[in-house]
């Protein structure tokens, strides 16, 4: 057996985890042609490389078919209930910075935090005879956030990509999303709330608490730990 | 652990025990129309059950409780009064507790009576009581009426009693609301900015649903809210004390009555209260040893507004309540398309009570 590591299979995602991985004495690379998943380690012994789509990799860590994984804390935390208990973070790797954060329309200027969202839900709902929609993929984050911060009358719906279109297209009234520069949101006029991200993430280094691990790979976890320091 | 086997067959006793009190037995599909439940929980149901859906039918969800479809049912054809039971499997995701079951046996007794709520509702609690009589259990007792009574004699304006009412069931809303009308907390400075001088117009094109009137509307709402005089402190004090009522029945009830003469708009709620302690001390209940508690059930799902109970394991506080229930007038009408009827109704977990019993 060998400890095997889950990597982001494509883009900047893998690029930069193999740049950091080079920092530390090791050597990740994709087999032959571009198309092809499969991967190699080299610089430390007893380790292998599964390419993943990062959305994936919360899942294998849970169910223990992979024993280190490299994958954004939004995605952890939105996949994997009881997150703490199935898989440990051990290095924040300082990129793939994203925050989770809830936009509304900037015309909207009677709105700054979601205390104001709360009462326009209430609003909205009286007026138009249904809840004011938000859309996202990240539904349990989301829904967990406004059930803590008391926010009623809204409903939540499933928007896979090009979620900031959604409201000029008149398919939902605000959005949450994942964004790194709020670029995409002022081109689609959307502005965040005040009352800061619903989640801060960045490309982490996660470990399963419940892949098997034999002798020979709890050597080799040993040793890829002294090497991070 | 008891078996499945056990905890049917303790279910079909209770059951019978029900029907033996006139109630007839239904049994609502496990798959309800996910509509009606969204419209009532909001989103918040989501996290608790679980939706599934065909092209056809749209979304169906697997029925987390039984009290909604028993509404439906008796709104649209049941004949008056009328008293129900029924026993079966409701559905729960436990996405944060791994140790409670997702699947569990529910048996359950609802009234629908015009002529005697607090009859009704006495009867529910010593039914279910006498049921439990031989566990170790502690009740609990309260009635979300009272602060819902208060809320609507507040001295202050439509709008800011609507926003209470609203967020009865969300008590950290409700407090933050309730600091915010009686002046405690200071106005966010982005809402100070917004209501100085003419509204501001956003350079931003307009794009959704919500339309500039609306916007509109609201920035009027803000600024009849922020001339709006505070609410007293004496008022807000009396809430204070009033959700602070936590006291055997007995004592419960005079102070509740103190509170009364400083805020009449309770004093109805109040007499309902007694008027129960009086039909529960009529059916054998130990009223003066029985808590109240003003605040019980206000984080429950939102639909008790009257008298609320749960029985709970002194022995083992980690599970849930081995039985609860409460007054529903107000789903009634939620449901009932233009008809309400008062109506309460109790259920019970018989694997939590196999399981207390020792049953291996």
């Amino acid at each position: 057996m060998t400890l095997k590591l889950g990597v982001p299979s494509k883009g900047r995602l893998m690029e930069k985890t193999f740049e950091w991985f080079a920092q530390h004495g090791i050597t990740l690379s994709r087999n032959g042609s571009e198309r092809e998943y499969a991967g190699s380690v080299e610089g430390i012994d007893g380790m292998s490389l599964v390419l993943l789509s990062a959305g994936e990799i919360p899942r294998e860590l849970a169910a223990g078919r992979i024993h280190l994984g490299v994958t954004g804390t939004d995605l952890v935390q939105e996949k994997l209930p009881l997150w703490e208990q199935q898989v440990c973070p051990m290095e924040e790797l300082a990129f793939g910075h994203a925050d989770l954060i809830l936009a509304v329309p900037r015309a909207w200027v009677d709105v700054d935090t979601l205390d104001d969202l709360d009462a326009v839900a209430a609003a909205f709902r009286a007026r138009h005879g249904f809840r004011l929609r938000i859309a996202t993929k990240y539904h349990r984050l989301v829904r967990e956030y406004l059930r803590q911060g008391g926010v009623a009358d809204y409903a939540l719906v499933d928007s896979q990509g090009a979620t900031e279109g959604t409201v000029a297209n008149e398919t939902a009234e605000a959005i949450a999303d994942i964004t790194s520069s709020g670029e995409t949101l002022r081109a689609n006029h959307l502005k965040v709330l005040s009352d800061g991200p619903i989640l801060r993430s960045q490309a982490t280094l996660w470990r399963s608490r419940v892949a098997e691990l034999e002798d020979a790979d709890r050597a080799t976890l040993a040793t890829f730990t002294a090497r991070l320091g | 652990m008891p078996n499945r086997s056990q905890t049917l067959a303790r279910a079909g006793a209770l059951r019978a025990m029900f029907e033996a009190q006139g109630a007839v037995p239904v049994e609502p599909p496990i798959l309800q129309p996910a509509g009606a439940l969204l419209d009532l929980y909001g989103e918040d149901i989501r996290a608790r059950a679980y939706v599934t859906s065909d092209a056809l039918r749209g979304e169906q969800m697997l029925r987390p409780d039984f009290t909604v479809p028993v509404v439906q049912m008796h709104m649209s054809h049941g004949a008056e009064p009328a008293r129900y039971t029924y026993a079966g499997e409701v559905f729960r995701r436990q996405e944060h507790d791994p140790d409670r079951p997702n699947e569990y046996v529910q048996v359950g007794y609802e009234v629908f009576d015009r002529a005697d709520p607090a009859g009704a509702d006495a009867e529910v609690f010593a039914l279910i009581g006498d049921a439990l009589a031989h566990l170790d259990l502690r009740a609990a007792t309260g009635d979300i009426g009272v602060l819902m009574a208060a809320v609507a004699g507040l001295r202050t304006t439509d709008a800011r009693r609507a926003a209470l009412m609203r967020h009865i069931w969300r008590p950290r809303r409700f407090r933050a609301l309730l600091d915010r009308y009686a002046g405690r907390t200071r106005m966010p400075g982005a809402r100070r900015n917004l209501l100085a001088g003419d509204p501001p117009k956003s350079p931003a094109p307009m794009i959704g649903l919500r339309r500039q009137d609306e916007i509109d509307a609201r920035i009027a709402a803000l600024r009849e809210d922020a001339s709006a005089a505070p609410l007293g402190a004496h008022e807000v004090e009396l809430i204070e004390a009033l959700l602070a009522v936590r006291e055997t029945m007995p004592f419960a009830l005079q102070q509740l009555r103190d509170l009364a003469v400083d805020l009449p708009a309770i004093a109805e709620a109040v007499d309902r209260i007694a008027r129960r302690a009086d039909a529960m001390a009529a059916r054998g209940v130990d009223v003066g040893a029985l808590p109240f508690e003003t605040s019980y059930g206000r984080t429950s799902m939102e639909y008790y507004d009257g008298f609320v109970f749960g029985f709970h394991s002194v022995t083992r506080p980690d599970l849930p309540a081995i039985a609860s229930g409460g007054r529903y007038d107000a789903l009634t009408r939620r449901l009932g398309d233009g008809g309400e009827i008062p109506a309460v109704g109790g259920v019970m977990r018989p694997g939590l009570m196999l399981d207390l019993e020792g049953v291996a």
